[in-house]
């Protein structure tokens, strides 16, 4: 055996994608609930922000949503994105895919990257306020159970990013 | 049988620890599909890779399926599922805004999570991004609370705004991810 062992190949999409809709469907049947991602953003900033400024969180129809018990730091979604680290975590270390790496195209430097991430961040959170929602939570577990919000959120946020891909293309070729 | 097993109102110290574990699944899953990888994803956009459209579109057809069948024959009550709430105008900004962070990050939140977890740095700065940006936005939030509240619709489905039965609906979607899969591969083949 190799000490240095080749990355192994990702898995087919197709099957990848039924495994997820499986643990989606694990998720409903388990505890009648689905999938999500950045309401543990919004329960994690609400937490920091009610630490500090305490009427402020308060008075945000935001914060005061993840104020409601048991409080933003036992919030479910954080847990669960818990558990996708770890087990994205593992899932890479045992197919010889973790390393330590800025992923950029060969046209882009790695600060102007991590800004992008950066800002990326920030915009996507602003989309995750308003539309109540991510890919996960809205477009993937709304889109199962048929919400019409889900939808539209689905199809708007793919054609905004195919709008705006030609005008990044430097940064991603 | 019937499910959902654990009910709403279950104690944290059941709900919590099962959310670990459907999230390790999870995790997995978007591991093994490769959607970690911000180059990966994005090639949806360039129209070179459509991992993004085939694992979300199959993802959500399984689960689609499943909740439909489960109910039909009376094993699961979909009344009792959360169904995400519809607040059309707010939705329709929130897209925009959240598709452009998504081809300017590379990755979603999820995704992002997956990403730092494997040793990407780019993927750290978009959780950076999101936690900033969540406490920015959350604080501006209360000057724009009229329009985060309007155009709400509840808990709003597809077969409700099309007077269609939910039978059909669930079958119009398996013929749109068939067609989308088909596109996606022709697309694949023709790229070099």
């Amino acid at each position: 055996m190799s000490a240095v062992r080749a990355p192994r190949a990702y898995a087919d999409p197709y099957l990848a994608g039924a495994s997820l809709g499986l643990v989606l469907l694990a998720a409903f049947v388990w505890l009648g609930r689905g999938l999500g991602a950045s309401g543990a953003f919004a329960s994690t900033a609400t937490g920091v922000v009610a630490a500090i400024a305490p009427a402020q969180a308060a008075a945000s129809p935001l914060f005061a949503h993840y104020l409601q018990a048991p409080g933003p730091w036992l919030e479910w979604l954080s847990f669960e994105l818990l558990g996708v680290m770890i087990g994205s975590g593992c899932s890479a270390a045992l197919a010889g895919r973790a390393r330590l790496t800025v992923e950029r195209a060969a046209g882009i430097t790695p600060m102007w990257r991590l800004t992008f991430a950066f800002v990326g961040g920030v915009l996507m959170s602003a989309g995750a306020v308003f539309a109540r929602g991510c890919t996960s939570g809205q477009a993937l577990t709304g889109g199962a159970l048929l919400s019409v919000g889900s939808w539209l959120f689905l199809g708007v946020a793919f054609a905004a990013a195919y709008a705006l891909a030609p005008l990044l293309r430097r940064a991603w070729t | 049988m019937s499910a959902p097993l654990v009910s709403e109102s279950a104690s944290l110290a059941q709900t919590l620890p099962a959310a670990l574990v459907i999230g390790i699944a999870f995790g997995v899953a978007l591991e093994r599909a490769g959607l970690g990888s911000a180059r990966k994803l994005v090639g949806q956009f360039y129209g070179r890779d459509f991992t993004v459209l085939k694992v979300l579109f199959s993802a959500l057809v399984v689960a689609m399926l499943g909740v439909f069948w489960l109910g039909r024959f009376g094993w699961l009550d979909v009344g009792a599922l959360y169904v995400p709430q519809t607040f059309v105008v707010p939705q329709l900004v929130g897209g925009v805004l959240f598709g452009a962070g998504l081809v300017s990050a590379g990755l979603c939140p999820g995704t992002a999570c997956v990403s730092a977890a494997t040793g990407r740095i780019d993927g750290v700065f978009v959780l950076l991004g999101l936690l900033g940006g969540m406490a920015a936005v959350g604080l501006l939030l209360a000057r724009f609370s009229a329009f985060y509240e309007s155009s709400a619709h509840g808990a709003w489905t597809l077969p409700e705004w099309l007077g269609l039965s939910r039978g059909a609906v669930v079958a119009a979607v398996v013929v749109l991810a068939l067609v989308a899969f088909a596109v996606s591969e022709w697309f694949e083949r023709r790229m070099p």
